[in-house]
């Protein structure tokens, strides 16, 4: 029954070919390590963000006079609204914990070099997506944190030479920000940008599955075929995969439950205590801080003494990530065999940014602006030296075979 | 390399300290599940707050929901206003109140702040300490001046149960080597008709129930996810087992 079933689908859509060719045969390195789960959570992330969206779509009002009131609305009168929202704020966090994890692991293993540089491109421009999609959703609650960190952000723009302040008012819409801002960005949030995230997300993947998975080995499998062309090294990622991520995700889903149930607010850093008071033009909050995922780089552009070199070294901080796969020139993928000066290089890139990420918490005092200076030369150090010594990095021999 | 990170962390977490400062709160005993201590708050909020601070986020009837009053005496207990038909506030509305804003701007120089989700703002720690901090200062309008919330607006409500205090300050040499105010106790001017003991708890009650009216669900959302972690928690070992069956093969 139900195969004939498939085989009247399979002669007009080619379902049962989409499923061998993305699940049950393509092949995956059988050495997946840790790692290895946070690309599938980002997925499951992204499904959890839209469904629980869809259902605040249906009680939030994007109504400079209502936004405010409608989430408390959705947080005590509609049932388990509370729970929806809690979900959707927590899931944003999530989002880049995953995406961060997910990045390092590529950067780590190599998993940006050819082949697979549209595989980085791709994953490069879901996380500029995702940050959009962060930014104007966090508008949205309309609290003070909402509307001044908006104010600061776009007043960014205002800093580019002769356009710059034309464009800060086509993005409002208006001369501050306010109702015609948030209308713009409510359908900016949960439209335009779902369904460009989306579309990048299919092609990250159809990429990734078009030249394959890389490893912590940096061994390509497709090079050791058997007699039917499985690789030797890959196992089919369903059934295998699809269990063994299964228990990432209920492990990924207890740390989101610990946030979700006992400290949604995360302590003033997921949901900002100021932004509990309605948005209100005319009392700037003491201190101005953006959500955690985007300190990094507003300590970066703090760091720089003048507005618009500030912005352009932001700027430059991103689209870097972007050069990634042409400024690692060395051969060999993972850490496992590489030189010392990539470890070394490696670990203060992390450190830079971590503490980068702290320091676009705290106020600017002198001691640690001078300190996000230090950091941020560490920061685009990282990638200038990396250009310089990947070349002849003092590597170690990469096995042919997946041993290990 | 961990020592380095932690000699680096405590190096930052002491620029914080330093640059930090700002009043000493006072801990807010609250309780949310002191069903009475959350029943006299409300009753205390209902007397003194809510004639010119609204909670229109929340429903009167909500609060009778969760603490175990009926309809009937919630609207004994906590409405005092009428709708402009008259009629006595429904128990299912939310909490308004009859002052406008362009009055309050005129009489207090400033928006009133709706109270329903401040103790989510200032926490209830501040809230504590704010409301048991008012001293005398001439120089203000209303003659009363705050420790943490200077120059405020808000007259001194809650004056007749606390009495009238008096704010000592010492001067202290700042780290910068300028001379400082540094405030050291208050002095009882007139006594309230509550001593000390039962005011901070009349304050204490008040700020329980603010903390609770900030997210009323509180209760409910931790014994949920208590339920929800002991359900991953089971499926996760399931999970486990599951995927460690299908890999025999794989070596």
């Amino acid at each position: 029954m139900f195969k004939s079933l498939m085989t009247w689908v399979d002669d007009r859509f080619p379902a049962t070919k989409m499923w061998n060719e993305h699940l049950a045969e393509y092949y995956a390195p059988k050495n997946f390590n840790f790692w290895y789960f946070f690309g599938s959570l980002a997925l499951l992330v992204l499904v959890i963000q839209i469904v629980s969206g869809i259902f605040l779509t249906m009680h939030y009002k994007p109504d400079g006079a209502m936004a405010f009131a409608s989430v408390e609305y959705i947080m005590r009168d509609v049932p388990y609204g509370w729970l929806i929202r809690y979900i959707h704020s927590t899931g944003a966090t999530a989002f880049f914990v995953v995406v961060y994890l997910h990045m390092f692991r590529g950067l780590m293993y190599g998993s940006f070099k050819k082949p697979r540089e549209l595989v980085w491109l791709f994953g490069m421009f879901i996380y500029l997506a995702l940050m959009a999609e962060a930014f104007m959703g966090y508008l949205l609650p309309w609290g003070q944190m909402s509307f001044w960190g908006a104010q600061v952000i776009i007043s960014l723009f205002g800093a580019l030479p002769i356009i710059g302040e034309p464009l800060t008012l086509w993005i409002r819409g208006d001369y501050v920000i306010s109702d015609a801002t948030l209308n713009r960005f409510f359908a900016l949030h949960v439209i335009a940008l779902p369904i460009v995230l989306l579309g990048l997300v299919v092609a990250h993947i159809i990429a990734l599955h078009e030249v394959g998975s890389n490893n912590p080995e940096g061994v390509e499998i497709k090079k050791n075929k058997d007699e039917n062309g499985i690789p030797l090294d890959g196992i089919p990622f369903h059934p295998y995969y699809s269990v063994k991520d299964i228990v990432g995700v209920i492990v990924f889903l207890m740390f989101f439950s610990l946030v979700l149930f006992f400290a949604p607010e995360g302590g003033g850093y997921l949901l900002e205590h100021a932004n509990f008071i309605p948005s209100d033009p005319l009392k700037t909050p003491e201190h101005i801080a953006p959500v955690w995922y985007f300190t990094p780089f507003y300590a970066i552009l703090r760091a720089v003494p003048d507005k618009l070199l500030g912005v352009i070294a932001m700027g430059l901080s991103i689209v870097v990530l972007f050069l990634l796969p042409w400024i690692d020139q060395c051969k060999v993928k993972s850490i496992r065999y590489r030189g010392m000066s990539f470890k070394v290089l490696l670990v203060a890139f992390v450190i830079s940014f971590v503490a980068l990420g702290w320091l676009g918490m705290q106020p600017a005092t002198p001691v640690l602006t001078m300190l996000a200076q230090i950091f941020s030369a560490i920061y685009f150090g990282f990638f200038i030296a990396l250009y310089f010594t990947s070349k002849n990095e003092n590597t170690k021999p990469v096995p042919e075979r997946i041993t290990k | 390399m961990k020592q380095l990170l932690s000699v680096i962390l405590l190096t930052f977490s002491g620029l914080v300290m330093a640059s930090g400062g700002g009043v000493h709160l006072d801990h807010a005993p609250g309780d949310l599940t002191d069903n009475e201590s959350l029943k006299r708050g409300a009753q205390a909020f209902a007397d003194n707050c809510l004639s010119c601070h609204a909670a229109d986020y929340m429903r009167y009837n909500r609060i009778g929901r969760d603490l175990g009053w009926t309809d009937v005496e919630v609207s004994e207990k906590l409405i005092n206003t009428r709708g402009a038909d008259g009629e006595k506030t429904k128990v299912g509305e939310l909490m308004k109140i009859a002052m406008d804003n362009e009055y309050a701007g005129t009489a207090f120089g400033t928006k009133i702040p709706g109270l329903t989700v401040i103790a989510r703002a200032r926490g209830g720690d501040w809230l504590y300490t704010y409301l048991r901090t008012f001293y005398l200062d001439d120089s203000r309008p209303t003659g009363m001046n705050n420790l943490v919330f200077a120059d405020v607006g808000m007259p001194h409500v809650l004056w007749e149960k606390q009495g009238l205090q008096k704010a000592v300050f010492k001067t202290e040499k700042g780290a910068d080597g300028n001379d400082k105010h540094v405030f050291e106790k208050m002095e009882m001017i007139q006594a309230g008709t509550m001593s000390v003991e039962e005011y901070d708890a009349y304050v204490g009650d008040l700020v329980n129930f603010m903390v609770y009216m900030g997210e009323p669900v509180q209760l409910e959302r931790r014994s949920m996810g208590v339920y929800v972690l002991i359900f991953l928690f089971v499926f996760a070992i399931v999970a486990y087992f599951m995927k460690k069956e299908y890999w025999k093969d794989v070596h």
